[in-house]
């Protein structure tokens, strides 16, 4: 029931007065109101903007977030106020819509803005009044193809190919996009320069040369030159016929493949060649044969796959297929309605052009595109008449779906062009988004090396992690289970890399890992921490001295300190890390500090005797075992 | 020629086109109509200005012209009975309401009705609800027009009854209730007869006094 409606219910109520003489029953005791009839004046506030209106008015429709208890939970005691943190802007369309009972949609607002606004108060969009439904479904509409062009444009060109894809898949991609490798493009290139050589040979063959010597009949210079055309229609016929076998090939689907425009396209383009061939030398044939060279020009089409344009231009007349067709039905209509009263018209002059009415079709098309060839003109005064209104009646039916196939065209052009530059932005994009997140990880990872991770006091505790954000804080800690889950540790991106060179050196390098006494990374890679360590020992109190890649061999001495240190190396060790690395035959050594024997209490640590020394070099094969080597010291 | 007759005559239809739609316009700004003052309406009714206020807000909002038509008078009421067709009633009910006759109610009419059958007397209500059933106006409620009414509320009910309902199920009681109010059975039902009528009846007195509290 409409909302709105519940104002004249107390009315209808009372006319049920005039039942009372007819009742044969007594009337039931009406519902008794509990709650103050009286009408409140409820105060929303809306990111600072205040509204007022009746609480009646937000009753009207209960199944809406304003209008059932579900507001009570936005109440605010303090201030005796809804308060909502949302756009205040759009709130007072939202509250129109309670006060009018007609939601209208503000034109100059975002559609998916105002889509998210009405999900929040629970508002379906469909009641949207008919004055404003047309452009919110057009607009969003638009946004939706918006959207998926987007996200087909994000998906398309610039995705990696995944490494294991066939021969044949990465063929086919180099074919539909040629800018994805070199060899690629240079195929793209040499094709349209073929196709370009073909088109110039087809139209430059009928030219008249200057005849050979001996004949007075001027020859076109096909016929004189035949060998040399000849030669360059089989060159490029060969390369045609090689890329349209290249792509048969490649295509995913044959079938499909088979049935696209383009690939008919090509197939017409090389079949006169070959049945030129195959044809014998007659001279009946070659009648049909010579038709058959019309098709040659088909090439020019091959053209679109190479102009972006020429393909907008076929989308355009394809998506404008309805207003061609009424074009073409009106023009129809009005020809032959004028050419049969031009015949009639002129049908008593002597020696006249207008021979029958499909004779007259010329006439009347000429006449109405305004062309006038004057090669038939009407004579009877009749005729001049009809004439002129036939030419006049041309202008106005041509002219009237012109303009849809220009918007048309117009629209499907800048949608091309706005995919075009957001595909070229999208590298810049990926690249910024990509170092946003770095920056995010980074930052756990220097959390981490500021020995955010351990407990610490006040007073300890490095000035740096003091000043983070207690979200960060959390957000850490949040991390640091998550490593402890699964065994394995945050890393960033070049000590990886620098891990999955490193694996293959092989397992003869030792690779010194975490300093901490008793732990021994048997699966981790390779001191992937490296580089990182290093950095790490420059500005923290930890100091854990190991060395690059390349001092695998040596024995790092750890200079003395405090507990936290052997905590924050103890953090920084390489736990279990399985990486994606080929090899995972290697060895790993753990260099030992000949700090205070590692009374660290970490539970990831199996008992063993604290004493700090070296760890052998010890060879593992499983990925995920926590071996403790005895670690003797220096 | 023709062509020459052809755009005088399209021309002077344009004009009478033009007439009309001025007509209509002017109309639709005349029709905007204010109530009296707050404190008349008070005086003239058994209403509290609170309540007045109230009323006033909800019909202004309904019909921002200021008046109902019979049209959207009789969609608001079939919005509360849609099970059946509640058009013929709710054209009884837009004439009760409607005082002056002029096929709209105004606020003051609106208000008026309302203060009668929800703070009238007793009589007031009974012969509010005689004006309803005579349909003519003529002071005497014939049988024609009582199987009018009848039928009217019993076309509310709709198809889906139950007990289902068989045969001429409004004469039988139209013929009920001539019965009871025709005392000199003369045919025809005046107020005295039906004021009295009524005040027999305690089934009926005692379910008057429920719909006091509705507002």
């Amino acid at each position: 029931m409409a909302a709105g409606v519940a104002t004249w219910l107390p009315f209808a109520r009372a006319a049920a007065v005039g039942w009372l003489p007819l009742a044969k029953k007594t009337m039931p005791k009406p519902p008794v109101d509990k709650k103050s009839r009286s009408d409140e004046i409820l105060i929303v506030n809306v990111s600072g903007l205040r509204f007022q209106t009746w609480k009646n008015t937000l009753d009207r429709y209960p199944d809406t977030l304003l209008g059932s208890s579900e507001k009570e939970f936005f109440y605010n005691e303090d201030t005796q106020e809804y308060f909502f943190d949302r756009d205040p802007e759009m709130f007072r369309h939202i509250l129109n819509f309670y006060r009018t009972g007609k939601l209208h949609y503000p034109r100059q607002e975002c559609i998916q803005a105002f889509d998210e606004e009405l999900a929040f108060y629970g508002i379906v969009p469909d009641i949207i009044g008919d004055c404003c439904m047309e452009e919110y479904r057009d607009r969003k509409k638009e946004n939706q193809e918006r959207l998926a062009e987007d996200t087909e444009a994000e998906m398309a060109t610039d995705v990696p190919l995944p490494p294991n894809s066939t021969p044949r898949e990465r063929l086919w991609r180099a074919f539909e996009n040629p800018h994805t490798s070199t060899m690629a493009l240079v195929f793209y290139y040499v094709t349209g320069f073929f196709i370009a050589v073909s088109v110039i040979a087809n139209v430059v063959e009928t030219v008249p040369c200057r005849p050979p010597k001996g004949s007075v009949k001027d020859l076109p210079c096909g016929e004189k030159y035949s060998v040399a055309f000849f030669c360059m229609d089989t060159a490029c016929v060969l390369i045609f016929t090689f890329e349209y076998l290249m792509r048969l090939f490649a295509a995913p689907s044959r079938c499909k493949f088979m049935r696209s425009v383009m690939s008919v396209i090509d197939v017409v383009a090389i079949m006169p060649y070959y049945i030129g061939l195959v044809m014998p030398e007659n001279e009946d044939v070659s009648g049909a044969f010579v038709t058959l060279r019309v098709f040659r020009v088909f090439r020019i089409f091959k053209f679109s796959r190479h102009s972006q344009g020429l393909r907008i231009l076929g989308y355009t007349l394809k998506s404008c297929a309805s207003e061609l067709g009424f074009l073409l039905f009106s023009l129809t209509m009005a020809i032959i309605i004028f050419a049969t009263v031009m015949f009639y018209a002129e049908k008593g002059t002597k020696g006249t052009n207008f021979t029958s009415i499909p004779a007259s079709f010329w006439y009347t098309i000429v006449t109405m595109t305004t062309l006038g060839y004057g090669d038939m003109v009407p004579n009877t005064i009749a005729g001049k008449i009809f004439g002129s209104i036939c030419s006049l009646s041309g202008v106005l039916v041509i002219a009237l779906p012109v303009p849809v196939i220009v918007s048309n065209f117009s629209r499907i052009y800048h949608q091309n062009q706005r995919a075009d530059k957001m595909r070229a932005q999208q590298k810049v994009r990926l690249a910024r988004i990509r170092m946003a997140k770095k920056g995010t990880t980074n930052a756990f990872l220097q959390y981490k090396e500021d020995g955010g991770l351990q407990d610490h006091d006040s007073d300890s505790a490095a000035l740096c992690l003091k000043n983070r954000s207690s979200f960060e804080h959390q957000h850490h800690h949040l991390l640091h289970c998550l490593e402890k889950t699964t065994n394995h540790e945050f890393t960033d991106e070049l000590t990886y890399s620098e891990m999955c060179m490193t694996e293959s050196v092989g397992y003869r390098t030792s690779r010194s890992t975490s300093l901490s006494s008793q732990q021994v990374v048997s699966s981790s890679c390779c001191p992937r921490r490296a580089k990182r360590r290093a950095i790490r020992l420059a500005n923290s109190t930890v100091s854990v001295s190991r060395g690059s890649v390349q001092e695998l061999d040596t024995l790092q001495v750890l200079k003395s300190s405090a507990v936290p240190q052997s905590r924050s190396s103890l953090n920084a060790r390489t736990e279990d890390l399985k990486l994606n690395c080929e090899q995972r035959d290697y060895t790993a050594a753990i260099i030992s500090i000949p700090t205070p024997p590692a009374n660290t209490p970490d539970e990831s640590l199996p008992p063993s005797p604290a004493v700090p020394g070296i760890l052998r070099n010890s060879r593992s094969i499983s990925s995920f075992t926590h071996e403790t080597v005895k670690i003797s010291s220096l | 020629m023709g062509m020459v007759l052809g755009t005088f005559s399209m021309q002077t239809k344009q004009v009478i086109y033009r007439r009309d739609k001025v007509d209509d316009e002017l109309e639709m700004t005349m029709v905007c109509h204010r109530p009296e003052g707050l404190e008349q309406l008070e005086a003239q009714t058994n209403f509290s200005k609170q309540e007045l206020q109230v009323l006033y807000r909800g019909f202004k909002n309904e019909c921002p012209s200021g008046v109902v038509n019979e049209e959207t008078f009789k969609h608001i009421y079939a919005q509360f009975f849609p099970h059946g067709d509640a058009s013929t009633y709710a054209h009884y009910l837009f004439r009760a309401f409607d005082t002056t006759n002029n096929g709209s109610i105004k606020f003051e009419e609106f208000v008026m009705g309302l203060s009668t059958l929800l703070r009238g007397t007793v009589r007031d209500k009974l012969e509010w609800t005689f004006h309803l059933y005579d349909i003519n106006r003529d002071g005497f409620i014939s049988k024609e027009e009582m199987t009018d009414i009848v039928r009217a509320i019993y076309d509310m009910m709709g198809k889906y009854t139950y007990p289902a309902l068989k045969g001429d199920v409004p004469k039988q009681h139209v013929d009920a209730f001539f019965q009871k109010m025709d005392k000199n059975k003369d045919g025809v039902v005046t107020l005295e007869e039906f004021v009295l009528a009524c005040q027999e009846d305690e089934t009926m007195m005692r379910s008057m006094q429920l719909f006091e509290n509705v507002m």
